[in-house]
């Protein structure tokens, strides 16, 4: 529903972004990632009809954002960075003006105000001025704005920024909720919250996508992808350590302090080989004093800061 | 049309919605009131007509209509609202247009609360209530082209201050240009055509000729297409910073 092709943008000699190829699909949730800078709000803004790009196509819902602006943006809810709102209007007032704007009239303005408010919570401040309101109120007014007309597609750049981890459930649960008939695209620097509402994650990096596929195939990257790690007795550690290097598949044992006579040993298997059963099996023969025994899914941090930091040390070579 | 609306009623609330309407209608009525009858020596003159208190009108304006039109979009690219508005399925033009008419219809609202002096005069004598009322409806329009330069100039910015000050200077332009100040400028070396048709910028050419109690239709369609064209230079910038951020 959202296609995007060799979008670029370009703020005198810096180029924002650099030349990004999507498509997102319906029941898609698109987690867009990356360090700060790296384009991902200009993309969006792109995306809807906020900013002109400097080369590229965007089109939404079959309608192209450039040439068919206001129909792009009819099947287009958006939740600015920061979400912005008046603050002089009540959540009420604001959402009512919304509404007028988007085309309902008379009892389906109301209607529709209802819904959105229901949906984000938002009864106890409907008439206090939206200035007044708390970040995570602020941000759930944006919310509303954002899913009033039940768009098919919804793009949302930090859409819980600065919301409590109750507020952050919520919202990611009203994302899930929606996710099936939507197409979304998200925009975070909160790795768990990728893992928890996306099926698809993009990282972008000075303007380009480095990394594009499911959080489970972006986990499957990680170092830690598979690797296991037990808690055991400091003075058990040496002789556990040599039992784990007889087994072929471990590439590397690591050892970490973990407090009071504990250390944590994580070992790393070679190219994403299980190690779990074979691990456990080996504790259980040698009666191993083991407090804590668990495979790692992957980290996303790890996958995250290869990918961006990589490349930002390859310009800085580059460069000299 | 009906999106027009929209935005009108919503900018239109914000007035009345915040102090600034309240702040803005007093010391509009103040400064009418101080310049009329103390500057103007309004009862001094002796004459039952409203020539003084026009007269003080495109003083008035240079600087109180800038500073309604300052916040317009400058205030919008501030908070970040703009990125909303820009993104909601409304036409651009509708934007702009729903924006300068509720400001316009503001300061409209500020104009007809000057009444009690058309009142004054009435009582003290018998002034030629004709002349007023097209000093009225010339002075409306003067406002709505104050307005327009403004509006256009707060959509380049994202500084109220600036937005102030460049519309000021830029309106007190429009305003002089009929006097010696701007056309020494030109005399020397511009053609009499040139010199002519700057002179026919001056507000004050065609608002003095409104007050003298005609309304020329000349008159009406210099401030009606002064304030298309300033709208279209709002709809030109908006559509640009689309393009440089």
């Amino acid at each position: 529903m959202i296609e995007i092709e060799g979008l670029t943008k370009r703020f005198g000699a810096v180029a924002a972004v650099a030349g990004i190829d999507l498509k997102v699909g319906k029941g898609e949730v698109l987690g867009f990632l990356g360090p700060n800078g790296a384009g991902k709000s200009t993309t969006m803004k792109m995306v809807t009809g906020f900013l002109t790009p400097t080369t590229g196509r965007v089109t939404v819902c079959g309608h192209d954002i450039e040439t068919d602006t206001l129909a792009a943006q009819k099947t287009i809810g958006y939740l600015p960075e920061g979400a912005p709102a008046y603050g002089e209007m009540t959540p009420r007032q604001f959402l009512t003006f919304i509404a007028r704007v988007r085309g309902y009239g008379g009892a389906t303005v109301k209607e529709r105000v209802d819904a959105a408010v229901a949906k984000t919570d938002l009864d106890p401040v409907l008439d206090q001025p939206i200035d007044t309101l708390s970040k995570g109120f602020k941000r759930r007014v944006g919310l509303a704005q954002a899913i009033l007309h039940d768009p098919p597609v919804l793009i949302m750049d930090e859409p819980t920024d600065g919301l409590d981890p109750n507020q952050k459930h919520s919202v990611r649960e009203l994302i899930r909720a929606m996710a099936k008939e939507k197409a979304i695209i998200v925009s975070t620097h909160l790795l768990e919250e990728v893992e928890a509402i996306c099926t698809r994650a993009v990282i972008i990096d000075r303007g380009r996508v480095v990394a594009d596929g499911t959080p489970a195939q972006l986990l499957a990257r990680s170092r830690h992808h598979n690797a296991v790690t037990l808690t055991v007795a400091a003075k058990d550690a040496a002789g556990i350590i040599t039992k784990l290097r007889t087994i072929p598949a471990i590439a590397t044992v690591e050892q970490t302090p973990a407090g009071d006579g504990i250390v944590q040993l994580t070992a790393f298997p070679k190219s994403g080989a299980l190690l779990i059963e074979e691990i456990g099996r080996m504790a259980a023969d040698d009666e191993w004093d083991v407090k804590e025994l668990y495979a790692e899914p992957g980290r996303l941090d790890e996958v995250f800061r290869a990918i961006t930091t990589h490349d930002a040390a390859r310009a800085r070579e580059g460069r000299a | 049309m009906n999106q027009v609306w929209t935005i009108f009623r919503r900018e239109f609330a914000t007035y009345f919605a915040t102090p600034l309407a309240y702040v803005f209608i007093v010391i509009f009525l103040f400064a009418m009131g101080a310049f009329t009858f103390y500057i103007g020596n309004f009862y001094a003159n002796g004459v039952a007509d409203l020539t003084v208190f026009f007269g003080y009108h495109p003083w008035l304006y240079l600087f109180l209509v800038p500073a309604i039109a300052m916040r317009l979009w400058a205030e919008e690219r501030r908070t970040g609202t703009i990125e909303l508005l820009l993104t909601l399925p409304i036409p651009l033009w509708a934007t702009v247009v729903g924006k300068f008419l509720a400001a316009w219809a503001f300061i409209g609202i500020a104009l007809l609360l000057t009444f009690p002096i058309w009142l004054t005069v009435n009582f003290l004598g018998s002034p030629d209530n004709g002349v007023i009322f097209a000093s009225y409806i010339g002075s409306f329009l003067m406002a709505g082209g104050y307005l327009a330069i403004g509006a256009a100039i707060s959509a380049m910015t994202s500084n109220q201050v600036i937005a102030f000050v460049v519309s000021v200077v830029v309106c007190f332009l429009f305003t002089v240009s009929g006097a010696p100040l701007v056309l020494d400028f030109f005399r020397d070396w511009a053609p009499l055509f040139l010199l002519n048709t700057v002179a026919s910028f001056s507000f004050l050419t065609h608002f003095s000729a409104i007050t003298a109690g005609v309304i020329d239709l000349r008159d009406v369609i210099y401030f009606f297409s002064l304030i298309a064209l300033f709208l279209c230079v709002n709809i030109v910038v908006i559509d640009l910073k689309r393009v440089t951020r």
